[in-house]
Formats: C-alpha cells, sequence, structure tokens
C-alpha cells in the first residue's frame, strides 16, 4: 500500500465530529491561558493575533484539499466544510477578540472601518465569508445546486484579503505573513486550467 | 546637572496611603472574603501611576535586532554580549573619541526617573529607569557651536543579533534628536531598570530614554552618537516616511496612518485591561511645548 493509500484509508476512519471538536478546542484553551497569564504580559493581542493566525493556517488547509486530491490522489473532501466552518470559526473569534477586547468603543470600532485600510480589508474578507457559512449543509447544496459551487468561489477573494490583512499590519518587512500570502497564491494557483500548448509564432 | 527633573510618577510620592492600605486590603479580600463591596474610587485613580513589573518589561519588548516577536528580544538578547562596551562620540564634539562605558559611568550620576512609555502601536508602561542626563554625557564630549542634531546608533552584530540576518529594516538601526530635545533634562541614558543593569532586552548596557516621543526614538543598545548639522536620518522614517515622522511626539490628536493614537493600552492589565487616553506629549506636555512652539504637529509628525 503507498503512503497516499494509508492516508485515504486513515482519513476515512476519522469522525467529522471529532475533527470540529479537537480543531475548536484551541480558542478556549487561548482564552484559558490569556485569563490565567499564559500569554505573556499583554493577553489581548497576543490572543488576537493567535485566533488570527490560525484563521489563516485552516484557510490555507482548507484550500489544499483540492489540489492535494488533483495533483497527489489524496482524498480529504469529506473534511472540507468542517475546515471552512473551522475556519469561519476563528476569523469569527478573532473578530470578537478585537471588538470586545481590544478596541471596546463603539465609535473608535466604525472609525477604525472606514479609515484603517487593513481592518477594512480584513471586515471585507469576513464578510465574504458570511453566506459561505450560511450555505455550509446539505440542504444548502442542494437548494442551490450550481450556484453554490459559483458562490464558494468567494473563499479565494477572502483567502487574499485574509493574507493581505496580515501584510498591511505588520510593521516593517516581516516574513511570516509574506508566507501565508504566498501559500495561498500558490495553492490558488494550483487551480487554473492547465494552459494550452500553444504554437510558438 | 543630575536632579533637573523631579520624578511625578513614584508610586511613593504620588499614591495616598490610604490608597495603598485600600489595595492591600482589596487583595486580601479577594481571597479570604470576596471581592464585592471593598473596591473604593481612590485605587482606581491612582492604579495608573504605579510602574510596571520587572516582568512586564523585561518579556513584552520591541527590538527587531533579536527578531519581531514582542518576546524574542527576551528569549535571544542574551547571545549578545555587552561587555566590554564603548561608544564613540564624534561630529561637532570638542573631544571626539571612543569612550568607555566604564568610564562614562564613572563621571555620570545615576538617578532614578520612573517615566511613561508609550509606544508607537498604542500600548504603554511605566518604567523606573535608572540613568543619567544625555546633557551630562553630551557635555563630556563638549558640543561645538553650530551643532543642530544628535544622531545615534545601535550595536550591529548579526551573528549575535540574530535579527539583523534579516532585512526587516536597514541595519544598523539609527535614531536622531535635534539638539535642544537632547539637551532636555528629561532626556536622558539609561542604563538600568529597578536598581538593576539595563536587561540585554531592554538595550543594554545603555540606550536612550525620550518619554515624550514614541518608543521607537528611545534607541538600544548605543554604539555611536553624533553632532551634526544636518537631520540625520532615522531607521523607521527610512522605512516608512508617511508613517514614522523624525519628531515622533507622542500626540493624541495626529493617528498613525493605520491605527488610532487616542488611546494606548497599559500593559500588565490582563484580558480585560482598559483603554486610556492617551496625554499630549506622553504627560509631558508643560516640560517639552515649547520645545515645539509654532510647529505644525501635524505637518511635523
Amino acid at each position: 500500500m503507498t503512503l497516499t493509500d494509508h492516508i485515504n484509508t486513515t482519513a476515512r476512519r476519522v469522525p467529522i465530529w471529532l475533527v470540529y471538536i479537537v480543531c475548536a478546542l484551541p480558542a478556549p484553551w487561548f482564552v484559558y491561558l490569556g485569563a490565567t497569564g499564559g500569554l505573556g504580559v499583554e493577553p489581548i493581542q497576543e490572543l488576537e493575533h493567535r485566533l488570527g493566525e490560525l484563521a489563516l493556517q485552516f484557510m490555507v488547509a482548507g484550500l489544499a484539499i483540492t489540489p492535494l486530491r488533483r495533483h497527489m490522489g489524496v482524498n480529504l473532501l469529506r473534511f472540507r466544510r468542517a475546515i471552512g466552518l473551522i475556519t469561519f470559526y476563528y476569523v469569527l473569534c478573532h473578530l470578537l477578540v478585537w471588538l470586545f477586547l481590544d478596541v471596546q468603543v463603539w465609535s473608535r470600532i466604525w472609525a477604525d472601518i472606514i479609515k484603517r485600510p487593513y481592518i477594512t480589508i480584513g471586515m471585507l474578507a469576513f464578510t465574504l465569508l458570511i453566506p459561505l457559512a450560511v450555505t455550509s449543509n446539505n440542504w444548502s447544496v442542494r437548494k442551490l445546486g450550481a450556484a453554490w459551487r459559483q458562490m464558494h468561489k468567494l473563499v479565494y477573494p477572502a483567502a487574499v484579503l485574509g493574507a493581505l490583512h496580515y501584510i498591511w499590519l505588520a510593521k516593517g518587512f516581516q516574513l511570516e505573513p509574506l508566507l501565508y500570502m504566498a501559500a495561498i497564491l500558490v495553492l490558488l494557483a494550483l487551480r487554473l486550467p492547465k494552459r494550452r500548448v500553444r504554437a510558438a509564432s | 546637572m543630575a536632579y533637573r527633573w523631579k520624578n511625578t510618577l513614584s508610586a511613593a510620592d504620588v499614591t495616598p496611603e490610604s490608597a495603598w492600605l485600600n489595595r492591600r486590603q482589596i487583595i486580601a479580600g479577594a481571597t479570604g472574603l470576596g471581592v464585592g463591596a471593598i473596591a473604593g474610587p481612590a485605587f482606581a485613580a491612582t492604579e495608573g501611576l504605579e510602574p510596571n513589573s520587572f516582568e512586564d518589561i523585561t518579556s513584552y519588548n520591541n527590538f527587531y535586532e533579536f527578531g519581531t516577536d514582542k518576546g524574542d528580544p527576551k528569549r535571544y538578547a542574551g547571545e549578545m554580549t555587552t561587555e566590554p562596551w564603548a561608544i564613540e562620540i564624534g561630529g561637532m564634539v570638542d573631544r571626539p573619541g571612543t569612550y568607555d562605558f566604564k568610564d562614562i559611568m564613572s563621571e555620570m550620576t545615576v538617578e532614578e526617573r520612573i517615566y511613561r512609555f508609550r509606544c508607537v502601536e498604542a500600548w504603554s508602561m511605566v518604567i523606573p529607569w535608572n540613568g543619567f542626563e544625555l546633557a551630562d554625557l553630551l557635555n563630556m564630549a563638549g558640543v561645538q557651536d553650530g551643532a543642530k542634531y544628535v544622531a545615534f546608533e545601535t550595536l550591529y552584530r548579526p551573528d549575535e543579533m540574530r535579527g539583523q540576518r534579516f532585512p526587516t529594516i536597514d541595519w544598523p538601526y539609527v535614531e536622531g534628536l535635534r539638539l535642544d530635545e537632547a539637551m532636555h533634562p528629561l532626556t536622558i541614558m539609561a542604563t538600568g531598570i529597578y536598581g538593576k543593569p539595563m536587561p540585554n532586552q531592554n538595550g543594554a548596557p545603555i540606550r536612550l530614554v525620550v518619554p515624550w516621543k514614541y518608543g521607537f526614538k528611545s534607541i538600544k543598545s548605543i554604539v555611536k552618537i553624533t553632532l551634526t548639522t544636518e537631520e540625520p536620518p532615522t531607521s523607521w522614517n527610512r522605512l516608512q516616511p508617511r508613517e514614522y515622522g523624525f519628531y515622533s511626539n507622542v500626540n493624541p490628536n495626529v493617528d498613525h496612518p493605520r491605527w488610532s493614537q487616542a488611546s494606548e493600552r497599559r500593559i500588565g492589565g490582563g484580558l480585560f485591561a482598559p483603554r486610556i487616553p492617551t496625554l499630549m506629549f506622553n504627560g509631558y506636555e508643560d516640560e517639552v511645548a515649547s520645545l515645539y512652539e509654532g510647529m505644525d504637529l501635524k505637518r511635523f509628525y
């Protein structure tokens, strides 16, 4: 049996509910750490940052599923909805920490969304993900048919905006945000249809 | 010229004894009786003036020479050798040369200065520095007439400062002050915190502290000071001139292009720390506003 077969066989045995629980646990764990001093002396920023990073990590994982199957034969399709919803869950947690622990004042929240480009971009990415999270159920898939597939391509711009949000808020030239953007762009590029070979003229 | 300025932020000076007692009761009450009815307004009013803990001050740092994470300086700054240490003082001075750190210290009067410290990223601390006035050091070298600016440079040693192996900014880190800012009694060269030698992650063995400016102006681990006639280049200004000006005075009315400077979060308040209003010139308006009379602070940010 090849490695790919191994992965596919093991993946079939993992119950989806377990994926939801295990992947969702870091959020309450980080809140607990933050409240008990485990996130250092500035827990608000740290919590916000970690949740945002987890959102990007699950975003990358979700985008990797299709290329993994197409190019390597690894089939993790049955986890895709869970990973997508977990991504949304972390984006939402990140946003809630920003709203209630970080900025705190409603007038300033609105001013920040309008005036600060990286926050505008982050909010836009979040907004794009809302209809996707709402329609991540069998009923919506049946009801929407072909439109469902088209609509869920919104995750592509959302992913790019999410990475841009991270690049834009960093001070100076930092590597990590660029790595997320690179991973997302590569995963999107792998989806492009193979170009037809044109004769040189 | 030591003791030209008296601490206003000393916990012992400004915290009424009743507030201290109150606090003890609160702590005792929280463990013994439950928190309920004990907290009083006096406690809340003076709380912000207490210095941050040594732990706060030494574990949450921006010192990109060791990495961009706030914990990186504490993790990696130990790799930096700070002995021997010397500062090269040059440019428009009467006695240019390489001044050994120990020789400098033997000439200077070290005093405690409890200052607010406001980072451009909108967080802040209260830090009990030990140091001496920069004016004393500059006078030791003898500032010549016509000198208008002071340029500073941080140690560049990539084999001991791992952040310098990556071009986060254009190394070495450089900063600058106008001469009158440099000679101001509030401007100090800090060599310690809480009476201990300056920890590496805070800019050992000697760093600048300019309490009315954003933290990045207070350049760390200084190896070179140059008196000039021209405004010297500064690292963050070179990198993003629209975001970081030469002056970079703390000013709640002039926002950073990407975030508001109207409020800040005092480190050490935990997960539910409130934001507090940022003060003009970080609370040192009486002392320093006259330096900028007639200047448009929105233009000279």
